[in-house]
């Protein structure tokens, strides 16, 4: 299965996700990539994010992200 | 706010379209962004065509046009009309009201009863709800609602978070007593604490146009915009769907005593197909029962999803001998969220149309 720094690089090539701690902020994700995201994300662990939980702080870092697939149920 | 309505029901809904199609693919080249970008989100959001109008189309234009089709094939008498509510964001004027204008080239008489409603994209259970309560006096025995913005001619060229998912469209839905005593509920939230989250910030008397408000600015994520454009925060609208839509169909149905497996169809606004897929998965509802392909085929023309989401998908059932389940549900500018629970069929017309 695909790491998640790969499922980030593939929606943002450009970036390297391991060094940054806030990746809106440092421009890294927009609105638009956090939707993308998601949406691979679902695809790739079979789990529907909660709408509730698509919010910009769920998206700031690596670990915030892996928090959130933890919440969803995916052993990482 | 709860409503419950008996002896009420829409007995056809005629929706106008653009002929003028438009296509992301060619599109997206005037956004600064890399294709591959755009194609991902082309997938996810479900962006694929679009109806706008020629710049010079108002939304009269349209309605007149919705209206004196179903004149000329019968569907519908002049005389026949006692009120016309028109629900739009995007009038022909400030003053008069559209409603007058399109009272007045369509020719019906002085007794007909002519309303602006300033609404967006829960315009058409607002719409409904205005409706039912003018079928309460007596003198009132038909209500055309007619539904429809042109704000592609709001948006800037060069905004993706808005530009490649506005459509434009009217429709019209004749609203009538109905012989028989079936209920039908809604309710109805708004916060205007919020009312900036979706808006045209110039252009009113607030802040009145000028060579100024029409500059293009740089607003962010590489979209460039000017204050005589819509602006949406998309972060905040999607959170608030999320966050308030589904609470207030599930207090629907409670009040109702429906339970939500016997709801046939859930025909929700369609800003994009991922809000209406995380809604549906909220909910616990099957996406075939929720349907989410306006936005591919037509754009978000705000108030008018639902009627056509109900014309694109549901005409030959509800023309036919079928009567269905439906719980409508209407959410954005304001902030406004609504919903109603209503039973649907028997339609004398459930279509679309191409204007001109």
């Amino acid at each position: 299965m695909k790491q998640l720094p790969d499922i980030l690089k593939e929606i943002r090539p450009e970036f390297d996700f391991t060094t940054s701690n806030n990746f809106m902020e440092d421009g890294m994700l927009d609105s638009f990539d956090m939707v993308t995201l998601v949406s691979t994300l679902d695809k790739t662990y079979g789990i529907s994010i909660q709408g509730t939980d698509i919010v910009p702080e769920n998206f700031q870092n690596l670990q915030t992200i892996e928090a959130l697939l933890r919440k969803c149920g995916v052993q990482l | 706010m709860n409503f419950t309505f008996h002896r009420k029901r829409i007995s056809g809904i005629s929706a106008v379209v653009p002929a003028r199609e438009r296509s992301f693919v060619e599109e997206m080249r005037n956004f600064n962004f890399p294709e591959a970008r755009s194609l991902k989100l082309k997938e996810v959001m479900g962006y694929d065509k679009r109806r706008i109008v020629e710049p010079h189309v108002c939304v009269s234009d349209l309605a007149v046009f919705g209206v004196q089709s179903l004149f000329d094939r019968g569907l519908l008498a002049r005389d026949e009309v006692d009120a016309l509510l028109l629900v739009t964001q995007s009038p022909d004027y400030f003053m008069p009201p559209t409603s007058n204008i399109i009272q007045g080239r369509l020719g019906l008489n002085q007794d007909t009863v002519c309303l602006d409603v300033n609404q967006a994209c829960a315009g058409f259970v607002i719409g409904l709800i205005q409706a039912f309560m003018l079928l309460d006096q007596e003198s009132i025995k038909k209500v055309v609602l007619i539904n429809g913005d042109v704000l592609s001619r709001k948006t800037s060229a060069k905004d993706r978070n808005i530009y490649p998912l506005i459509g434009d469209a009217a429709s019209i839905t004749i609203v009538e007593r109905d012989a028989r005593n079936l209920p039908i509920h809604a309710s109805l939230k708004m916060d205007g604490t919020r009312s900036e989250t979706l808006m045209i910030p110039a252009g009113g008397m607030r802040m009145p146009s000028t060579p100024e408000t029409a500059v293009l600015q740089n607003v962010g994520d590489n979209n460039l915009r000017a204050k005589d454009h819509l602006l949406m925060d998309g972060t905040a609208i999607f959170n608030f769907v999320q966050l308030e839509v589904p609470p207030l169909i599930e207090g629907l149905l409670a009040r109702a005593g429906v339970p939500i497996g016997s709801v046939d169809y859930f025909l929700c606004h369609q800003p994009n197909r991922f809000m209406l897929q995380k809604l549906a998965d909220k909910m616990k509802v099957p996406y075939a029962k929720m349907p989410n392909n306006v936005v591919e085929k037509f754009g978000n023309s705000g108030s008018t999803t639902i009627p056509l989401a109900i014309t694109l998908n549901l005409a030959d059932k509800l023309t036919g001998n079928s009567e269905l389940q439906t719980c409508m549900a209407g959410f954005g500018g304001g902030l406004v969220w609504a919903a109603m629970l209503m039973r649907l069929g028997g339609l004398a017309f459930c279509e679309i149309i191409d204007y001109p």
